[in-house]
């Protein structure tokens, strides 16, 4: 059953059901009814991961060192568990910017530096072409073998058969022609190949399949269940060992850089970024993918063991441990169960293979030829009117370089490694863009330079420990670079770098290659600040949040320059439609109605992004957009605002309401002085005056009587009694001015007793009775019978009671006058009123009386009657005892001044 | 919100302990040449220990992220 044509019938069958699904894929997506708008395709299409590595490899690995070759497995477990932050990031952040690879990534993050991304996608294609190299060396091998069934042969040594007889050579050729019609039929402007996608799902669940079917017969066909056919290899000698793993620091620390180096792996690699991050439709599928791809890698890992221990058992040391899975059955004579492995296994290759040239060649053209074109101003780029074309070329040559160059390397160096070691030194390269790319997603001081340095670095020092050694092993170079050192010198051999001993070479490499780029990329990035473009692009990587990205353009281009632009690269059909959708998205019938603004520019951008990548579409635009220049200072300003003052700026809200209240409080404060030194100049000026007149009259009347001896006696005496009145209004005015000073300044002097009120009422009337009598004033007094005490200074009571009368006195007509004063207790307090009949206070007036110098009645024409402190003065007596003094009075009835004190009930029975 | 950052904090939690369980010096516990129900101990407990880990990856966010 199993000649030549049978099995080359069969591939090629299977090639065709891979590109019946992608077909049926594609018409779906243009259905809108896209197959891989699932998480369980997302999820099964991140097991590109798994190749003919895991396939064929795996067991080998485990026939070699037991459980050894489980790392790489665990450790895209545990990137997965960190998927949630990392992966969800890296789409949100893809999506946002249009990446469309992980070069357009890394070149995007430092300021869509073309350079960048040039130096990423070197180092992507060196360091991924041994494992295409991988994938060639086991579909060539497995085809070998297959076809000399029933016997088990072991193919020649790789690169000795001519190469027209050399299986692999046509393996690489039908590999790169299928990839090329699979992967480049025509162009999109997002990057993504739905197609694809579903095809890469199907191939996993293929492989997984072939897998277990094998694992099934070899563990319950051929053996009895697991616990057999561990039974059967403890009681052979040769594989006890395997049962455990070697016991030393060196093994455990090789088994950590293992994990460590494949958790980056599973991220970086170029067809995992390309599945992970580009194809990714939706970031929520990042969900499921978090356990359902650590399962399928659970999964296809289960039998591994017990197929290596079979093919031990069953086999002598000449059988290649990498092809158990195929020699197994083919011993048993299953040639089902046979072709299923094999076709496992060229589905593990295709899948890679696919996605990764795929992946690759996307850099190469995006990153690589077409800045380099757009350089040179190549004089074809501008007179053709549709690059779509060109742009397909490029990627159809760069499949099929590589895929060559894998076979290149598959004649050179292949054979001297077994299929895991030469995927590991691919994975020690991918791992040289971590530095970069996480530190980048989470680190906004890396700049250009750094990137570039520690990518050089790292790269540089790979070469050295890994590629280099991989020649020399196989005889491209001397041995003695590897024995001796560079030019002879110990300290250089590669694989003891420094003297360095007892480490594997994976580990060496990673050791000294991640030292070497982790230390320039931070070295050089802390050389200086990062630059504006620099600053902006990290801002959008760092922060990156569920939201649109800030529109980076500063000015505008038209519709008739863009269009035809993005034409020549999409083609004139797929960019027309794109370019309708914006307008029916802005709500615009057609697509000339679009302004000329920045937010077309970015549109167009990101439709050019996806078709030549992020740095090229810039340049693109650039030359299309009057752009205002972005200054240095304006972007510093833009991140200040954003970051930093973000930060505090909680914190300076609190400072500056505090601050505030601080203000307000001192504006408050400086108004009341402000206020108070008005006061204190009025006061000031009031008092002169008030002093002023007096002091006048006293002076004039006295030069009178000095400068005229003739005045008569009478008149002497007349003018004498003047200047001793005056001059006694004078003290009093002095005295009272004083008095008031200290009742303000609280610094008089009190004597707090329990005062019998009526008593002192009754001895202030009397003591003014001769006054009253002299103007006969007719004086009425209204005492209740006992006493009423109050806790008060029994002088200043005398005081405002004197006040108080003989204001009544002055203003009482000459002619029967009438003062009545009564004292009544209400409730708690005791009521004092002194009645006049004279002319009355205005109602506005009845206020002011109680203000400093002001006195009732008009001040202009009425003559002064008093100091105007009395008033006052008493108020302030009154109150300072906790009473109160009014005034109730109306024009022409008199005037009633009142006050209330409260009763100091000292236990004295009153009536 | 609260429960996608709970979901985030119980993810990088299962790293650590994944971190932890798949590495010296708690891999070397292990290591030793016993069967347990005639599986080799060193394999039954990286197998066991990674699919645990798995079934609490997918517990954590299949169960645990829902609004």
């Amino acid at each position: 059953m199993l000649q030549d044509w049978v099995v080359v019938v069969v591939s090629f069958a299977y090639l065709g059901v891979l590109f019946a699904i992608a077909y049926w894929a594609d018409r779906r997506a243009d259905g809108g009814r896209s197959v891989i708008a699932s998480p369980t395709v997302y999820a099964l299409s991140l097991a590109v991961y798994c190749t003919t590595w895991t396939f064929y490899g795996s067991v080998g690995r485990a026939a070699a060192t037991g459980i050894g070759f489980l790392p790489i497995y665990l450790g895209p477990t545990l990137t997965l568990a960190l998927g949630w932050f990392v992966m969800r990031k890296m789409v949100r952040v893809a999506k946002a910017n249009r990446i469309t690879s992980i070069a357009d990534f890394v070149a995007s993050r430092y300021g869509k530096s073309q350079l960048l991304g040039g130096l990423v996608t070197v180092i992507a294609v060196i360091g991924v072409i041994p494992y295409i190299a991988l994938q060639l060396k086991a579909v060539s091998n497995s085809f070998t073998i297959l076809i000399s069934y029933p016997e088990i042969v072991m193919p020649a040594k790789g690169g000795t058969a001519p190469l027209l007889q050399d299986s692999a050579f046509y393996v690489a050729i039908i590999l790169a022609v299928f990839t090329i019609l699979f992967g480049t039929r025509h162009m999109d402007a997002t990057e993504r190949h739905e197609g694809m996608v579903a095809a890469i799902a199907f191939e996993s669940v293929v492989k997984l399949l072939a897998f277990f079917v094998v694992g099934i017969f070899v563990t319950y066909g051929i053996y009895d269940g697991f616990v057999d056919v561990f039974d059967r290899a403890q009681a052979s000698a040769r594989l006890t060992s395997l049962m455990t793993t070697r016991d030393s620091a060196a093994s455990y620390g090789s088994w950590a850089a293992l994990t460590f180096l494949s958790m980056l792996s599973v991220l970086l690699l170029p067809r995992q970024f390309q599945i992970a991050v580009v194809e990714n439709v939706d970031e929520s599928h990042v969900r499921r993918a978090v356990w359902l791809f650590p399962l399928y890698l659970f999964l296809i890992n289960i039998f591994v063991l017990p197929i290596a221990i079979g093919g031990l058992l069953r086999f002598p040391a000449g059988v290649d441990a990498d092809t158990f899975v195929l020699t197994l059955p083919m011993a048993h004579h299953e040639q089902t169960i046979t072709l299923l492995a094999f076709i496992g296994g060229l589905s593990a290759a295709t899948g890679m293979v696919i996605v990764e040239t795929i992946a690759l060649s996307t850099m190469v053209c995006n990153d690589l030829v077409m800045p380099a074109l757009l350089r040179m101003r190549v004089r074809a780029l501008h007179a053709r009117h549709d690059l779509s074309g060109l742009l397909l070329g490029i990627r159809r040559w760069a499949i099929g370089i590589l895929v060559l160059l894998g076979y290149v390397y598959f004649r050179a160096a292949g054979e001297a490694y077994a299929l895991v070691s030469i995927g590991l030194m691919s994975f020690a390269a991918v791992a040289q863009f971590a530095p970069a790319v996480i530190g980048g997603l989470y680190w906004k001081g890396g700049t250009r330079g750094g990137a570039l340095a520690g990518l050089l670095a790292g790269f540089v020092v790979w070469i050295y420990t890994l590629l280099l050694p991989s020649f020399a092993k196989s005889g491209w170079l001397p041995v003695e670079f590897m024995t001796g050192g560079l030019f002879g010198i110990d300290v250089l051999r590669p694989q003891q770098l420094f003297g360095l001993q007892g480490l594997d070479e994976i580990t060496h490499c990673l050791l000294w290659s991640l030292l070497a780029n982790i230390g320039a990329y931070l070295g050089v990035s802390l050389a200086r600040m990062p630059n504006a473009g620099e600053a902006s692009q990290a801002t959008l990587f760092v922060d990156a949040k569920e939201r649109d990205s800030v529109a980076a353009w500063r000015g505008g281009a038209a519709v008739a320059e863009l269009l035809p632009l993005a034409s020549r690269f999409l083609g004139p059909d797929r960019a027309r439609e794109a370019f309708e959708r914006h307008a029916r998205d802005r709500g615009l019938a057609r697509v000339d109605d679009l302004p000329a603004d920045a937010r077309l520019a970015q549109f167009a951008e990101g439709l050019l992004a996806g078709a030549i990548g992020s740095a090229s579409a810039r340049v693109m635009i650039a030359s299309l957009v009057q752009e205002e220049p972005l200054g240095l200072d304006e972007v510093m300003d833009i991140l200040d605002e954003a970051s930093q003052v973000r930060a505090h700026s909680r914190e300076l809200e609190e400072k500056s309401l505090e601050l505030e209240q601080a203000t307000a409080e001192l504006r408050a404060a400086n108004a009341q002085l402000r206020e108070l030194d008005r006061m204190k100049d009025d006061f000031i000026s009031t008092v002169s005056h008030e002093l002023r007149t007096p002091l006048t009259s006293i002076r004039a009347f006295s030069e009178m009587l000095l400068e005229d001896p003739d005045i008569g006696l009478d008149e002497r005496k007349r003018f004498l009694g003047i200047v001793v009145a005056e001059a006694g209004r004078l003290s009093r005015l002095i005295n009272q001015i004083l008095d008031m000073a200290r009742l303000e300044s609280g610094r008089a002097e009190w004597t707090t007793e329990s005062v019998d009120l009526p008593a002192v009422v009754g001895a202030s009337v009397e003591s003014l009775g001769q006054m009253f009598r002299d103007k006969g004033v007719e004086v009425s007094v209204d005492l209740p019978a006992g006493p009423i005490t109050v806790f008060a200074d029994r002088d200043r009571l005398t005081q405002v009671m004197i006040n108080l009368l003989s204001n009544a006195q002055k203003f009482v007509p000459d002619d029967g006058g009438c003062v009545a004063v009564a004292v009544r207790r209400t409730g708690n307090s005791v009521l004092v009123a002194v009645d006049d009949n004279g002319p009355g206070i205005a109602a506005e007036d009845r206020e002011l009386v109680f203000e400093k110098f002001r006195q009732g009645g008009n001040v202009l024409t009425d003559k002064p009657h008093g100091t105007g402190l009395g008033l006052p003065i008493s108020r302030q007596i009154i109150e300072y005892f906790g009473g109160r003094l009014w005034v109730e009075s109306a024009p022409g009835q008199g005037a009633k001044f009142q006050f209330m004190l409260p009763i100091h009930d000292d236990g004295a029975p009153t009536t | 919100m609260m429960r996608s950052r709970l979901v985030a904090q119980r993810l990088a939690a299962l790293f650590l302990l994944g971190c932890l369980l798949f590495n010296y010096p708690l891999l070397a516990l292990f290591n030793r040449d016993i069967e347990v129900l005639g599986i080799p101990l060193l394999y039954a407990y990286v197998f066991g220990a990674w699919l645990a880990l798995i079934v609490l990856m997918a517990l954590a966010v299949e169960r645990g992220g829902r609004p």
